[in-house]
């Protein structure tokens, strides 16, 4: 048996498919995870992620010991509130976890780190934080929701503290709050607008009973990983890992290059890497009939030139999707399924946003 | 829970088999199988006129989840295929002893029906199984 969030009788009340992930037991779906996918794209959804980690970093030197630990730039983050995607990275550039940061003052972070790299990344960061004068506090008792859609902001803001609706209402794209013990960052992971919220264990139960009532859907991690997927977001241990450099894990963007005299752990190596990378990461389009699955093998002629790292079934798109790690030079591709060629097609994703398709189907 | 009709014949994979008049036999997925699938979204079927051995690889179902194979339950040749399915797979999840069906074949010796689980047997091995 797994570990239980604080919504575990919750979810099982749902009924809940429940299934373990990452060292906890979590809701797959309640019915039908394509329902799900759906309510997302259209409506409201809720997820639980409080089996995700935040770590708060305080202290004078939070922002000095943030700009050595991660590849982005938390000297980016202004206003109060910001928040920045970044990759963590080994010396030799493998990506450690990825993760998102919320700048709330110079002297207090918050990051929220994925659930089966938990104990890993606070072991790293204990060791990285040694002579920064820096406290590092991880915030287990905090349960985490995710409601996103388009009608989720809505949804959300009238079961909020009646003195925080305004200001939250107000809050910005990867823009957060603190508000006595709750905490409401307009991010998530699906392509769609919404909120994450961080709130006392105790209150979860109530709080999803509210957004139940108000016509949010529950919606569990099925449903999670192929709205990542459509918004090209990558997942961590499948897209990327320790022995992928963010360069090859269309993760170069989370790179703050600039300014030249900010030294973090892994850029010697990215500099190297840099300029003669051998393989790239792209969005894949399913031409033919069938599904893209993670690791199946990708050939140009004879030749294999990579895999897919995450494949999966769109269901807005009603086409199969991927994302692949290829050899630089590929461009006619096709991927073998069950010892069959298919034709796929180079895409730039995300493949969906905000309930729109972003790719051209053919 | 899981609905297994007695009048048809199972498999260990989650097959079902439903013997016509015409002396042609059914298969499908059982609502176990399709449970356990969850939302299925691609089908490819064997074509009529496969002549198949029991135990033999004859169709695959994908869910949003995974793909699985479908086996031939007793050898035989195919005789239909419900194009149904493989145009909306959400057939199989939502009647998967009736519209949901996915092939029909013509055994190669009837009397193999009588050696697959009946109901009863199917029902506590896919308890076993949970």
């Amino acid at each position: 048996m797994g570990q239980h969030t604080p919504l575990y009788d919750w979810h099982v009340a749902q009924a809940a498919r429940m299934v373990p992930f990452g060292g906890w037991d979590m809701p797959l779906h309640y019915g039908s995870q394509l329902d799900e996918h759906h309510q997302v794209r259209r409506d409201a959804g809720l997820f639980d992620v409080s089996h995700m980690t935040a770590i708060d970093f305080t202290g004078a030197q939070a922002q000095a010991f943030l700009r050595h630990l991660l590849a982005n730039d938390v000297a980016r983050l202004q206003p109060s509130g910001k928040a920045l995607y970044s990759c963590m990275l080994q010396a030799d550039g493998g990506v450690i976890d990825d993760l998102i940061v919320y700048y709330m003052h110079d002297q207090w972070y918050r990051m929220v780190v994925n659930a089966g790299t938990t104990e890993k990344d606070l072991a790293w960061i204990e060791q990285q934080a040694q002579g920064f004068e820096v406290t590092v506090q991880p915030r287990q008792e905090l349960a985490m929701l995710a409601i996103q859609g388009p009608q989720a902001r809505s949804k959300t803001i009238p079961l909020l503290a009646a003195d925080a609706q305004s200001s939250i209402a107000a809050l910005k794209p990867f823009q957060a709050q603190a508000h006595a013990d709750w905490f409401i960052g307009r991010t998530g992971y699906t392509g769609e607008d919404g909120f994450e919220v961080m709130l006392p264990q105790a209150q979860a139960v109530g709080f999803c009973d509210g957004l139940l009532a108000a016509g949010v859907q529950p919606c569990g991690l099925g449903a999670r990983d192929t709205l990542r997927l459509e918004a090209g977001m990558n997942l961590y241990g499948s897209d990327m890992d320790e022995s992928t450099s963010p360069l090859v894990s269309g993760l170069g963007w989370t790179i703050a290059w600039e300014p030249q005299e900010r030294h973090f752990v892994g850029r010697e190596a990215l500099q190297k890497q840099r300029g003669q990378l051998k393989q790239r990461f792209v969005g894949l389009l399913l031409q033919d009939k069938g599904v893209l699955r993670n690791h199946l093998p990708l050939f140009e002629a004879d030749r294999q030139i990579g895999e897919i790292t995450s494949g999966g079934f769109s269901p807005t798109l009603k086409r199969s999707i991927a994302l692949a790690r290829i050899a630089t030079d590929a461009d006619h591709i096709q991927v073998e399924v069950r010892g069959k060629r298919l034709n796929v097609r180079i895409v730039k994703p995300p493949f969906v946003r905000n309930g729109q398709a972003k790719i051209e189907l053919d | 829970m899981s609905q297994i009709p007695n009048e048809l014949k199972y498999t260990e994979s989650h097959e079902w088999l439903l013997l016509q008049d015409d002396g042609s036999v059914t298969v499908g997925i059982t609502d176990t199988a399709q449970q356990l699938l969850g939302d299925l979204v691609f089908v490819e079927l064997p074509e009529v006129g496969d002549v198949l051995a029991a135990g033999a690889e004859c169709a695959v179902v994908e869910s949003v989840k995974a793909a699985s194979d479908v086996y031939c339950p007793i050898a035989g040749e195919i005789s239909a295929v419900n194009e149904t399915v493989a145009d909306g797979p959400e057939v199989v999840n939502e009647d998967p002893y009736g519209e949901g069906w996915l092939f029909r074949l013509k055994p190669a010796d009837g009397s193999d029906l009588s050696k697959l689980l009946d109901a009863d047997a199917y029902a506590s091995m896919a308890e076993d199984s949970h």
